[in-house]
């Protein structure tokens, strides 16, 4: 174990290159550039040994990568925003091909109006295509992922592409100090790849093929049992990487102050940390507050938000995000929770950050003082204008 | 070698792959469904192979010194006929 001074970008290529990819290609894009740029410096100076594929664009780059992942080796990927969308349609294909590669994406908003600033709205996009998608508060976090993702990803219960997701600058771009796992440590931890859905010349078969309405179906079912097997297979290798490095992970979400908390806020990524901050100051003035963080969104933990929610007074679901004409989609995943559950809880649904824009530690207090009183259902953080998000 | 035709409908839950990938080397159908003419080899046929190279869908085979026509799989584009220097092929309408 070593301790370097790093970005959330820079982090995340450490555990890359722990990770050992076979084969890696990709565009940069900012915000993500960084982490494209320090594993072509790897592969320069032999400390990875991987193919480095510099491709077109985006759609290439994960066409690449399926590609790779056909030919039965580890493969990497990273993009952002307009990067992300661009790629869309190959999204479809990884997962339903059960390749599973991983992917950073550096979360940043969408155009138009052009913004290169990080919010939530690029990935939450494409939480339908079948991906599991992870969400990082901080760089430690970030490399750990990297090196957690593929192991989850090939489990062969899952077979299931892994998009990690890190926002765009706030963390992709700020240092920290982190803890590099040694080379043997992560060796023990992740075998090398081993798939029998890969071109075999001995062997031949179809690959990536069309399937009708007979058994198109089944195909999906069996996606989705893949993708919700994902939270079992977390659960264990969180347990495993525990062992060999040391730092503990709670599976797909993070609780906070939870056990007596009355006004809790459901958020994802780094702007956590601030709400906890928060949390801790209103404990102070009595206000039992508490912090929920979404470490994944696929597969979506139903059963762990109802448990935390189900005795609150009032929660607030906090993201970077809006789906227009309804609402932000983790509100509606949050709510869809609760209802399975047959729980009714008040909540509230807090968009802000998008395209950069800054939450304060005032924002966040003033999230758990509304939702005490009550408020609206949706609300815009500090829009302003004449009915302030009203 | 040519692929195997495996005409197979009603694939159970457990027969359907976890991931798309599954044994190669044969066909689900015949593919003749669509052709409206067919080719006839006529008695003149020398057994040059021309139609055999030409043939796009890889149909034609000699057999006793004549060229034969998997019609499972002939989609009846005609340029058998066209090719062959002594008319020795000749388009027929298909009926059923």
């Amino acid at each position: 174990m070593s301790k370097k001074f790093l970005s959330g970008n820079e982090a995340f290529a450490e555990g890359i290159r722990l990770a050992r990819p076979q084969v890696i290609s990709a565009y940069p894009i900012t915000p993500q550039t960084i982490v494209v740029e320090r594993l072509s410096e790897m592969v320069e100076d032999g400390s990875l040994n991987a193919e480095y594929v510099h491709v077109e664009s985006e759609h290439s780059a994960l066409s690449c990568a399926i590609g790779a992942s056909a030919a039965g080796a580890r493969a990497f990927t990273a993009t952002s925003s307009q990067g992300l969308l661009y790629m869309a349609e190959c999204l479809y294909y990884a997962a339903g091909g059960r390749f599973p590669i991983v992917m950073m994406n550096a979360d940043r908003s969408t155009a138009l109006p052009w913004n290169i600033y990080g919010d939530q709205r690029d990935s939450l996009s494409q939480l339908d295509s079948g991906w599991i998608q992870s969400y990082a508060e901080n760089a430690q976090e970030a490399l750990d992922l990297a090196l957690m993702s593929y192991k989850i990803a090939e489990d062969n219960r899952v077979q299931t592409p892994y998009m990690a997701n890190l926002d765009g600058f706030v963390l992709t771009h700020t240092y920290e100090t982190v803890d590099i796992p040694t080379r043997e440590q992560a060796d023990k931890f992740l075998p090398p790849y081993e798939t029998d859905n890969c071109i075999d010349f001995d062997n031949p078969k179809n690959m990536a093929f069309s399937a009708g309405p007979d058994t198109n179906y089944i195909f999906k079912y069996k996606e989705h049992k893949g993708l919700l097997a994902a939270a079992e297979v977390i659960s264990e290798t969180e347990k495993e990487f525990a062992d060999i490095f040391g730092r503990k992970y709670s599976g797909l979400t993070e609780n906070y102050r939870t056990d007596d908390a009355e006004y809790i806020i459901v958020t994802l990524g780094s702007i956590a940390g601030l709400c906890r901050e928060t949390a801790d100051k209103l404990r102070e003035q009595g206000i039992k507050a508490g912090v929920v963080r979404i470490r994944y969104m696929r597969p979506f933990p139903n059963k762990e938000i109802a448990d935390v929610l189900k005795n609150v007074t009032a929660y607030a679901v906090l993201e970077k995000d809006i789906s227009f004409g309804n609402e932000g989609t983790v509100f509606t995943n949050v709510n869809s929770a609760l209802k399975k559950a047959e729980l009714n809880v008040k909540g509230y649904n807090f968009i802000g950050g998008l395209g950069g824009r800054n939450i304060s530690a005032g924002d966040i207090e003033n999230i758990y003082t509304s939702i005490a009183k009550g408020t609206e259902s949706v609300n815009f953080i500090g829009i302003g204008g004449e009915d302030n998000g009203k | 070698m040519r692929p195997y035709i495996r005409e197979k409908k009603d694939f159970s839950f457990s027969e359907v792959p976890e991931n798309t990938s599954f044994e190669a080397g044969y066909l689900t159908t015949v593919n003749s469904g669509w052709r409206s003419i067919r080719p006839v080899i006529k008695e003149k046929c020398v057994g040059c192979e021309q139609c055999y190279l030409y043939c796009p869908d890889g149909v034609i085979s000699v057999k006793d010194g004549k060229a034969a026509i998997d019609y499972d799989f002939c989609k009846g584009c005609g340029i058998c006929a066209k090719i062959c220097k002594i008319g020795a092929i000749e388009m027929e309408a298909e009926r059923k």
